[in-house]
């Protein structure tokens, strides 16, 4: 049940839990409970909005940033982890596997607005090592969904 | 000039379904619940073998009955998923859709004058399909009452010395109705006692909700009397690639091959290789499907429930098939109203059989987001009929 509830809840959270009770032939009221519970055991962490920015006149620049560090004893990575994912303009740290340690991806209103958070204060930081950064050009596809295609419904009428 | 056409296809009535949807594509703001096809695509790995056959340069024919490494997978996918095994070799004939299959199946075991039994409703192909092939169809009306399954009491009934074939067409287009297993075997007992052939149409096999599908040649004494028609039309959501399969005893399907050879040649090739890549890696998209289709079969049920619209609980397919007796007007008049006042267009019961009259064909091949706009003008229609005529 849970697994069912957080498919349906990753891809439209907005649903309305009765008729979430109803999809799942169950009752609102054990729905309730269960995404009340998953809350409060932080299997769910929050209720997001995908929003594609570039039909809004918001400037937004993001980049992703390869970031090679030196693990630190008895933390390993998670001690330089936090004190990245602390700036509010990180998005999302992930710990890598391959040629790099930590993904940062970052969100800025300017290329300068980047440049400047990798250089002041990425580079800086003593465990780092070294930093690639890639600035995205386009997305076609985020969480799932492909951006900016409206789907019609093509099928015609034949006899059955 | 002589007269052009023979008497026989001339006696045989178009399908019904298609003037009403004329009207519907002249109009604006219309939801249509009428279509029985999957609203999703074919799955992108599906897709993405068929345009990597063309880039190969596979544009050929294939054996007659198919490619040998397709037949090889549905043998193996009916042995896994419907308890059957049939030989790839002699026992399977890959067809231009099911629907092909339902043809060349009559056409090879009908002598002229044989009865076929057809319960009703039913998918609109197999009463022309039996004229066609010179046989006599024999419907069998089956009732609500029963969930819309066919029993042993009805078949009874309708057997005669001149009975051949019973076409069993569940999981059912348009009810929704499944046949389970208890049910099959009283079917099946009748069948071999009175030495009769099932035609058995398992299109929407895949997708039933609740217990899983029994095909009817798995049960014991079955197999050598049944010709098991499927394809990738509604399980994989493939309609358009037009694949289908029918498998059974070697000496029809013998003869099946031979008038598919003259009149078809082979089944599109590019659609066979999209269709062992279907059956290879794609259960997954058979579940996902499935349990969209169940949800928003719940949906349905449950907003028929709220407008007080009775609708027996189908397991099968992707159709509700509520019963609008209540209003005193024929399926027709209901169907076209709510088409013109609403803007909704379902189709009419009795486009499946006479008994269909009094009931209405909801298709649930559609998002959520369009079943809720058109559950709400079906819930606004009901209410007007009701307010217009309290008695009714």
């Amino acid at each position: 049940m849970r697994e069912q509830i957080l498919t349906f809840l990753e891809k439209n959270s907005k649903i309305d839990l009765k008729e979430l009770a109803i999809l799942l032939g169950s009752s609102e009221e054990i729905i309730a409970n269960e995404v009340a519970q998953m809350e409060k055991e932080q299997v769910i962490c929050g209720y997001h909005t995908l929003i594609d920015w570039e039909k809004t006149s918001s400037e937004k620049v993001t980049a992703l940033i390869e970031v090679r560090v030196t693990p630190q004893r008895g933390q390993g990575f998670d001690s330089i982890a936090e004190r990245i994912y602390n700036y509010p303009e990180v998005q999302s740290v992930y710990l890598i596997s391959g040629g790099y340690d930590l993904l940062v991806i970052l969100e800025g209103k300017s290329l300068r607005d980047v440049s400047s958070f990798v250089s002041d204060k990425l580079s800086t930081l003593d465990t780092v090592l070294s930093t690639a950064t890639h600035f995205i050009l386009k997305k076609y596809k985020d969480y799932g969904t492909i951006l900016g295609k409206k789907s019609k419904d093509e099928r015609m009428l034949v006899t059955l | 000039m002589r007269n052009p056409l023979s008497k026989k296809v001339v006696t045989i009535q178009p399908s019904g379904i298609r003037k009403f949807f004329d009207i519907v594509s002249e109009m604006e703001d219309v939801i249509s619940l009428g279509v029985g096809e999957p609203d999703f695509d074919t799955p992108w790995h599906i897709r993405d073998e068929g345009i990597y056959t063309l880039e190969k340069g596979r544009t050929f024919y294939t054996s007659n009955a198919g490619l040998k490494e397709l037949r090889v997978e549905i043998a193996n996918y009916l042995k896994r998923r419907c308890k059957i095994e049939y030989d790839p070799l002699h026992e399977i004939l890959v067809t231009v859709g099911g629907s092909e299959g339902i043809d060349v199946a009559l056409r090879a075991m009908l002598d002229p004058g044989d009865e076929v039994l057809i319960p009703e409703p039913c998918y609109v192909s197999y009463l022309p399909c039996v004229v066609l092939a010179d046989g006599v169809p024999v419907t069998i009306e089956l009732k609500e009452k029963n969930q819309f399954r066919l029993t042993k009491e009805e078949l009874l009934e309708a057997i005669t010395d001149k009975t051949k074939i019973l076409v069993l067409p569940f999981p059912n287009n348009p009810t929704g109705g499944v046949m389970r297993r208890a049910d099959l075997e009283a079917i099946a007992e009748v069948c071999i006692e009175k030495d009769i052939f099932v035609l058995s149409d398992e299109i929407y096999s895949e997708l039933t909700y609740g217990e899983e599908h029994v095909s009817i040649a798995s049960i014991p004494g079955m197999r050598e009397r049944t010709l098991t028609i499927n394809g990738f039309s509604k399980s994989y959501a493939m309609t358009g690639w037009r694949l289908g399969y029918i498998c059974g005893p070697q000496e029809i399907v013998k003869q099946m091959t031979k008038i598919h050879q003259f009149a078809i040649m082979c089944a599109p090739t590019n659609s066979q290789y999209a269709a062992v890549e279907a059956l290879r890696h794609g259960d997954e998209d058979i579940a996902m499907m499935r349990e969209a289709y169940n949800q928003r079969r719940r949906y349905l049920m449950h907003a028929f429930q709220e407008m007080g619209l009775p609708c027996f609980e189908p397991f099968g397919a992707f159709y509700v098939f509520p019963c609008i007796k209540q209003f005193g007007m024929t399926s027709d008049e209901f169907a076209t109203r709510l088409l013109e006042e609403e803007h909704v267009a379902v189709v009419p019961g009795n486009a499946f059989g006479e008994c269909g009259e009094g009931f209405l064909r909801i298709s649930y091949a559609y998002s959520l987001d369009n079943l809720r706009v058109a559950m709400e003008r079906l819930g606004r229609f009901v209410g007007k009929l009701r307010k217009a005529d309290p008695a009714g």
